[in-house]
């Protein structure tokens, strides 16, 4: 009986110590530091970046006297962050694409950003448009990016003009044996909206109409409306059963590489396939998309990288403060740039880095005639319908039924 | 299983179960608790006990303090009640089979009934993008993103400020109008002037010193910042906010909530978004919503959708052969591969069988995720090694037929070795005398292997078999991960040949609008209620045949 009650004072003294320790250690620290160090700031990105932030993160917080932490997140950024803020434990700031804008308006994850008129004029305009949402300025653009047609100068040392100059020349390649693809232009088996929608442009269609303020309206549908069948007609007229320039095959994962192993001459893609094309000692030339003979323009999607300010952050004063006069900063722009090359959305700091850099400006003018990426809500019911029409007309599918299809489902989804 | 054992085993019984007879009478319980207390205390197991206890406990006071800042009561009243029980149950010397239950049961409420009632709960929300948070939420969000700069306004350069103490005085802004450089302090009663004599301005314009007031550093005012954010100097035209701790500006929340008409107000406009409580959102005359709206019971919509839309009911019934398909596939097949080899690997005449074994489990040693990816490249049309490597030219994915053949050929890789090592274990357990036995009265191998050891198999593999089908049903990354879905017809890009009811859900429910995870519990409810079917069917089947052969 003795050991009994021994062994039941010692447990609960125990067990008590064990208790206090747990909160000795972990509470106190949790809840002083913030204070000692006089406020705090989370940054959330995704992995490249964070490496890129780090260092000038740490260069604010020793300045200003507060401790700055920079967050990788390296998969569903996006998501992660708006669930994360619904429940009051996301970042203060967060860095994104500008086209997550919508979602996270209506989810009232971001504040809108105030810049004084200086400071939006040094900016790239088309940059500052993308991240304008309903009027607000919702984020700080730091890098801009489009597609662009990447040829390999010894197989294609011009320029094609259009479409048909690149098909002919692709062919003859081909015949020649010195290539085994016409085009590499990413479709896969379901589909790349984002990587067609130059030609789709080119021939004729378009996504959204414009309001009379300039935003992207999403009762003007355009996916469904004859112009986008006449589209797809030339688009299913380039693939599996028609000329075989697009293929399904080629997708997101063997497109750079099929380029690079110098299977093909032309290749349509962004900034950051320009590494890969370096590391295999191919030489290239960046010019701008060509559009079908005698049609429209082919115009890219242009998107922006940006810097938001979370709603519900712990440290919005200093979150605003980083944000709105901080990442404004050239030097921070051109760091950025160093860790991955899209061209910088400052204009200063893209002056800076043009003059070793020449590819910038040749992807700047392939953008030139770009098109924002809409940013309304809407656009998420675009993308999958759109991208698995594209890959049936690509793969022999009548045209009109298909588009007409894709249309009537994407606005049924469209509130 | 009903049948009593006979034999030296029956002589060994659990612990609290002896017969009736052996029992110490029950006029003696002191003798009865005396033998229990001297049960002897070891070292190891005291301090395993407080070790265990211990972290209990300060796992406890850990969760505890979120909850007291969050002010969750009823949280915390059932944390600590919760604690309590564990420490008594483990303090006292009773309730013997409680102690072995308990925890398991903790794990089974924790991982398996909560989730499974938050499923049920959700399904019958709207929740989802645009509606996450409260109706007030979405007030704030409404305002706060419905501000904007007063046209033709003044910039001000901002230092914060206080009278009293830094870390806890009343914060004033000092803003410096650029144009003129005159100096003013700002609290919630306005903007006043102050006398130029008595501050002293930075080049940028900043007030770095104001006599009668502490300038704050960032760090001081930063660790303020709720403060900061909230102080709103009312002026004519609006107000001066700050925007971050170094610049100020007048602005006016142009969108206001109302609370007489339950509606957001557009200052400007002029128009008006009442409050509709079933949609959860500001919706004007017109039909148009603001985007930010919030979480609301919507009963069951969710799941008369389901039923009622001609695009999602309409390829349902397909899907759902499909799926059963696909899930007997794979089990069967795998199985039926597995079995095979591990029968012929069990023969005695066999040699070098653990080189076999070893190159045999392989598939399963590598990650599925890279496998899946791997194999989706393998059946690419024009690049892919299957094609090439047999000289065909099969559009793999491109036609329904071939693809249901490629994702369960690639199940069938992936899952024959998991069928391989559990048959193997199960005929190791086969006594040899039996088979012998049958050949000794004439059967015939295959008659042996039917009437003998395939039942036999059977009553060991059953249970796995059925968690393997139930896997299978809901295997999201068989698909998602090498087909997507494909092919899906020209006609309808929601539900391709080769989508799993699952990855149909996915897509329904995060293809589109946003995210939709009430609707998206919805469904996982509606395949929850198959499986549970498909296994009870199962299991009661198996517990017959159980009943036959052991």
């Amino acid at each position: 009986m003795r050991i009994r009650t021994a062994g039941v004072v010692a447990l609960f003294t125990l067990a008590l110590a064990a208790s206090g320790c747990g909160g000795d250690s972990d509470e106190p620290a949790a809840k002083d530091t913030p204070k000692a160090a006089g406020g705090k700031l989370v940054i959330w990105a995704d992995d490249k970046r964070t490496a890129a932030l780090k260092p000038f993160a740490e260069k604010f917080g020793q300045e200003n006297g507060v401790s700055v932490e920079v967050q990788a997140v390296s998969k569903d950024l996006q998501t992660n962050f708006v669930t994360a803020s619904q429940q009051g434990s996301g970042p203060d700031v967060v860095v994104g694409a500008h086209d997550w804008i919508g979602n996270l308006v209506q989810n009232g994850a971001i504040d809108p950003v105030q810049l004084a008129a200086e400071q939006k004029s040094a900016f790239n305009p088309t940059a500052i448009k993308a991240v304008t949402f309903n009027g607000q300025l919702y984020g700080v653009p730091y890098a801009q990016e489009n597609l662009a047609l990447i040829r390999n100068t010894e197989l294609a040392p011009e320029a094609p003009k259009t479409i048909e100059d690149l098909v002919a020349n692709g062919r003859a390649l081909k015949a020649s044996k010195k290539a085994t693809e016409t085009l590499c232009l990413q479709v896969g088996q379901n589909g790349d909206a984002y990587h067609i929608y130059p030609l789709y442009t080119s021939a004729g269609g378009y996504l959204f109409g414009t309001g009379a303020n300039g935003d992207y309206d999403p009762k003007d549908l355009g996916v469904g409306k004859p112009e986008s069948v006449e589209a797809f007609k030339k688009i299913g007229a380039l693939g599996e059963k028609g000329a075989g320039v697009l293929k399904r095959s080629i997708a997101d994962t063997n497109s750079i590489a099929t380029f690079t192993g110098k299977k093909c001459a032309y290749l349509v893609s962004g900034p950051w396939a320009v590494a890969d094309v370096k590391k295999a000692n191919i030489k290239y030339d960046i010019s701008a998309i060509p559009g079908f003979a005698g049609g429209k323009e082919a115009q890219p999607f242009v998107g922006v990288q940006a810097f938001y300010v979370a709603a519900k952050g712990k440290n919005k004063a200093l979150a605003q403060e980083f944000v709105a006069n901080y990442t404004t900063t050239p030097e921070l722009a051109v760091a950025l740039y160093n860790a991955e090359p899209r061209p910088p959305a400052l204009t200063a700091a893209l002056d800076q880095v043009k003059g070793t850099d020449p590819d910038l400006a040749k992807f700047q003018e392939a953008g030139r005639n770009g098109q924002v990426l809409p940013a309304i809500p809407a656009m998420a019911a675009i993308w999958d319908p759109f991208g698995k029409a594209e890959a049936a007309v690509i793969g022999g599918a009548d045209p009109t039924s298909t588009i007409t299809a894709a249309g009537k489902t994407i606005s049924g989804q469209i509130k | 299983m009903s049948t009593p054992l006979s034999g030296p085993g029956s002589a060994t019984q659990a612990p609290g179960r002896e017969p009736a007879g052996s029992r110490p009478p029950r006029s003696r319980p002191s003798r009865t608790r005396a033998t229990r207390d001297d049960a002897p205390i070891t070292l190891t197991g005291l301090a395993g006990k407080v070790l265990l206890l211990g972290l209990t406990a300060g796992v406890a006071v850990w969760a505890a303090f979120p909850l007291v800042a969050a002010g969750m009561w009823a949280g915390l009243a059932l944390l600590a009640a919760s604690t309590a029980g564990l420490f008594y149950l483990y303090l006292t010397r009773r309730h013997i089979p409680a102690k072995y239950l308990v925890p398991g049961t903790l794990f089974l409420i924790a991982f398996q009934v909560f989730p499974v009632l938050y499923t049920a709960s959700t399904a019958f929300t709207n929740f989802g993008d645009g509606h996450r948070g409260s109706k007030d939420d979405a007030v704030v969000a409404i305002q706060s993103s419905s501000v904007t700069q007063v046209p033709g306004s003044a910039e001000y350069a901002l230092s914060i400020a206080t009278t009293g103490d830094p870390a806890t005085g009343a914060l004033v802004f000092l803003v410096t109008d650029p144009g003129t450089g005159a100096v003013s302090v700002g609290d919630t009663d306005g903007l006043r002037r102050l006398d130029p004599a008595d501050v002293t301005v930075a080049t940028g314009g900043r007030v770095t010193a104001a006599d009668g007031y502490t300038v704050l550093t960032v760090g001081q005012a930063s660790s303020r910042s709720r403060e900061i954010t909230d102080l709103v100097v009312p002026t004519p035209g609006g107000a001066v906010r700050s925007s971050g701790l170094s610049r100020a500006y007048e602005g006016k929340a142009v969108r206001a909530y109302e609370a007489g008409c339950d509606c957001v107000r557009d200052a400007e406009t002029g128009r008006t978004w009442t409050a509709d409580d079933e949609a959860g959102a500001f919706v004007a005359a017109d039909g148009e919503r603001l985007a930010q709206g919030w979480k609301v019971n919507v009963g069951l919509t969710n799941f008369t959708r389901v039923l009622t839309d001609e695009n999602i009911s309409g390829p349902f019934l397909g899907s759902l052969i499909w799926n059963f398909a696909f899930a007997i596939g794979s089990t069967g097949g795998t199985f039926l591969l597995g079995m095979l080899i591990a029968l012929v690997l069990h023969s005695p005449r066999m040699r070098g069988t653990n080189l076999y074994r070893v190159v045999l489990v392989l598939p399963y040693a590598m990650p599925s995720f890279a496998m899946l990816l791997a194999w989706r490249d393998m059946f690419n049309a024009d690049f892919g090694l299957i094609n090439n490597l047999f000289g065909v030219n099969v559009d793999w994915f491109g036609q329904a037929w071939t693809a249901r053949f490629a994702v369960i050929l690639v199940q069938l890789w992936l899952g024959y070795p998991y069928m391989f090592l559990v048959a193997t274990g199960a005929l190791q357990a086969i006594p040899r005398e039996l088979t012998e036995a049958t050949a000794v009265d004439g059967a015939s191998p295959w008659q042996s292997f039917r009437a003998v050891t395939l039942p036999l198999l059977l009553v060991a593999l059953s249970p796995l078999l059925i968690s393997s089908f139930a896997f299978n049903f809901n295997n999201f990354n068989a698909i998602y991960l090498t087909t997507e879905g494909a092919p899906f017809p020209a006609d309808n890009p929601a539900n391709g040949a080769t989508d799993l009811l699952i990855t149909y859900t996915y897509l329904l429910a995060f293809g589109g609008q946003g995210a939709q995870f009430g609707f998206a519990a919805a469904i996982s409810l509606f395949i929850f209620a198959i499986v549970a079917v498909v296994s009870a069917i199962s299991f009661r089947r198996t517990r017959k045949q159980e009943e036959v052969y052991a």
